[in-house]
């Protein structure tokens, strides 16, 4: 047999190709520059270019942009606002996907809509929103006017707008992954006498810690760089309610581009920061995920 | 579900044995407090349970999956039970550890405290998984579908460790399968559930020799059903087939056709002057010294005939067979 058959593959000299899915060698070199000189040209150079602009004056120009006090104001503004936002929609988005993860109850497609509502609505028009009820000419305007609370142009209209814009993540994120999980380590839990508190605290969270990390990451990133909603309701009172990304606007339109620079290098080694903690959380968190798919 | 009572004695081993979708799985819940009736009442005892949360019913649960806390060490899922309680109900660091050790020895896993769920393999996570339930001493323990994930062979072992652990400890159990074997095999007595109704319970020998009703017959094992007729009364009464009498009781005050349904080893190869059924061979196998064939019946009906491995039976040949035993339902 084996003398019939060799001088057949002889013949041929033909390389096998690795896998029925792989490309010649040229498509493939072709995908990966287009992909490279796309990321080059749309990623890697603007980020680059928020730096160059920054320091193209020198570190003591950089740093001058932070001596102001209104850059201070804002940058303590968005940590505040995060700080607000953060928590509140970790506790939501635990508590929604708690509730779509685990329970069948009527409206449940209609919640899961309405939790992706603010990933398909224009910033601008979320803040709108707002405007529109706590407006001077709006819903509640004449309410609040008279009972002298401040809502616009004001920290809650911010914290309100950002928590809008930034309440997806964490649902988003926990919703597939609690109903990967399912139901039966808690009925272990509860079955063994664990109170629902405690089975939660156990056996809930250790397993959902690094999908809620990684949201929290994201909702953080997202609720510190938020421009369009902030900026409708903020009403833009230098060194009162400019959030960062407001202020690097401002010293934009001002003109003075070292100063925009060097606070927006900020917002990018947040998001620098932010990919790198991503990356290894999604190692871990794949690590785990795995773990829940073999058992 | 429909309405069903169900009496399940101290220290038996019952297993819950139905199709899946006849409900087994949720009387199993139900009784746990993992689900509610609509009405009905749960007894433990002389204690009325209906009312209780699931952590005041005292059960232990084993899931078809395991349901591992996979973030936990072997030795912290076992103690899970006891680290939950109360602080004036919980048992010292000391005790919980000591118990725990005796649990792994119990379920022969001593050198394993410290693994974690996702380095066991399928048996070894279920075992901890019912050591898991029996340390907080539930006053009956629950176990759904326990096997229903593993391979055969570890399916047997386990079995047979299950049923070694029972004799061992006499905690009451109560336990679902789908598996005829299984059931048969493990149990004290075996509850039939078709269709959220029961069927019957009864030993395994009872439900295996007077089964109440086809469903039960049939969900036993193989059956063919073949038309027969009941002739006479009292003790006159017999059950023909073809004319010719059988062996096979006929049920009180019943005259007339009825089906009889046969096992396989209830029918047996004869002669033309001995037969009440013919036909021709249609196909034959062997398997673990026993001969499988199925006989195509005049009617077009296949009858399977179970033989020890004798004479081959070819296909096309001609065949007559006697029926040896049977049951007809009134």
């Amino acid at each position: 047999m084996s003398d019939v058959i060799a001088p057949t593959f002889a013949a041929r000299e033909a390389v096998p190709p690795a896998s029925a899915v792989a490309e010649g060698r040229a498509v493939r070199w072709g995908l990966i520059a287009t992909a490279i000189v796309f990321l080059a040209l749309f990623l890697v150079l603007p980020l680059f270019t928020v730096f160059a602009q920054a320091f193209s004056r020198g570190v003591a120009a950089y740093l001058d942009a932070f001596r102001e006090p209104d850059a201070w104001v804002a940058i303590r503004l968005t940590l505040l606002v995060a700080a607000i936002a953060v928590p509140f929609n970790l506790v939501f988005g635990v508590a929604a996907a708690w509730a779509i993860a685990k329970f069948e109850f009527p409206g449940k497609s209609l919640l899961i809509t309405l939790i992706d509502l603010p990933f398909s609505v224009s910033p601008v028009v979320s803040g709108l929103i707002y405007v529109l009820l706590f407006g001077s000419q709006g819903l509640f305007g004449g309410w609040l006017q008279e009972n002298g609370i401040q809502i616009l142009f004001a920290l809650p209209g911010i914290v309100l707008a950002t928590i809008f814009v930034t309440f997806p993540f964490v649902a988003r994120e926990l919703i597939p992954l609690m109903q990967e999980q399912g139901n039966a380590e808690e009925e272990a839990a509860l079955t063994l006498g664990a109170s629902g508190l405690h089975a939660f605290l156990t056996v809930t969270l250790p397993n959902i810690r690094w999908g809620l990390l990684y949201s929290v990451l994201l909702c953080n990133a997202r609720a510190m760089g938020e421009f369009g909603a902030v900026s409708v309701v903020s009403g833009h009172i230098r060194g009162l309610t400019n959030t960062i990304p407001l202020h690097v606007e401002i010293l934009y339109n001002e003109y003075n581009f070292v100063a925009a620079f060097s606070v927006a290098s900020l917002l990018a080694g947040l998001a620098l920061v932010t990919l790198v903690i991503k990356s290894i959380l999604e190692w871990r968190y794949s690590d785990e995920l795995a773990a829940g798919a073999r058992h | 579900m429909h309405d069903l009572s169900l009496d399940v004695r101290a220290g038996e081993l019952l297993g819950l044995l139905g199709p899946s979708g006849s409900g087994k799985t949720t009387l199993l819940r139900i009784i746990a407090g993992l689900d509610f009736p609509d009405r009905g009442r749960i007894l433990f005892g002389s204690d009325d349970a209906t009312g209780l949360p699931v952590q005041q019913r005292a059960v232990g649960f084993v899931f078809q999956h395991y349901a591992l806390f996979k973030h936990m060490s072997v030795a912290d899922n076992i103690a899970y039970g006891l680290n939950a309680r109360k602080r004036a109900d919980r048992p010292a660091k000391a005790e919980i550890k000591r118990r725990v050790g005796d649990l792994l020895d119990l379920i022969r896993l001593s050198g394993f405290a410290d693994r974690y769920p996702s380095q066991l393999s399928g048996g070894q996570r279920q075992r901890i998984a019912l050591a898991r339930a029996l340390a907080v001493e539930p006053r009956v323990l629950l176990l759904d579908e326990p096997f229903g994930a593993l391979d055969a062979q570890v399916r047997k072992d386990l079995r047979r460790w299950l049923r070694e652990i029972h004799d061992r400890t006499g905690q009451t159990t109560i336990f679902v399968t789908h598996d005829q074997d299984e059931a048969l095999e493990l149990s004290d007595r075996v509850a039939v559930l078709n269709k959220g109704r029961l069927e019957q319970v009864g030993t395994p020998d009872e439900v295996q020799e007077q089964p109440a009703s086809p469903t039960v017959l049939k969900f036993l094992g193989d059956s063919v059903e073949v038309e027969a007729l009941v002739e006479g009364t009292g003790g006159q009464a017999r059950v023909l087939v073809n004319g010719r009498p059988t062996p096979v009781a006929a049920p009180a005050n019943t005259i007339g056709p009825v089906k009889l349904y046969v096992r396989p080893w209830q029918l047996q190869f004869a002669e033309a002057h001995d037969q009440h059924l013919a036909g021709t061979v249609r196909s034959s196998y062997r398997s673990q010294g026993r001969q499988r064939i199925e006989v195509e019946h005049l009617d077009g009906k296949v009858l399977v005939v179970e033989d020890f491995d004798g004479e081959r039976y070819e296909a096309g040949r001609a065949v007559g067979l006697r029926i040896n035993g049977g049951y007809v339902f009134a």
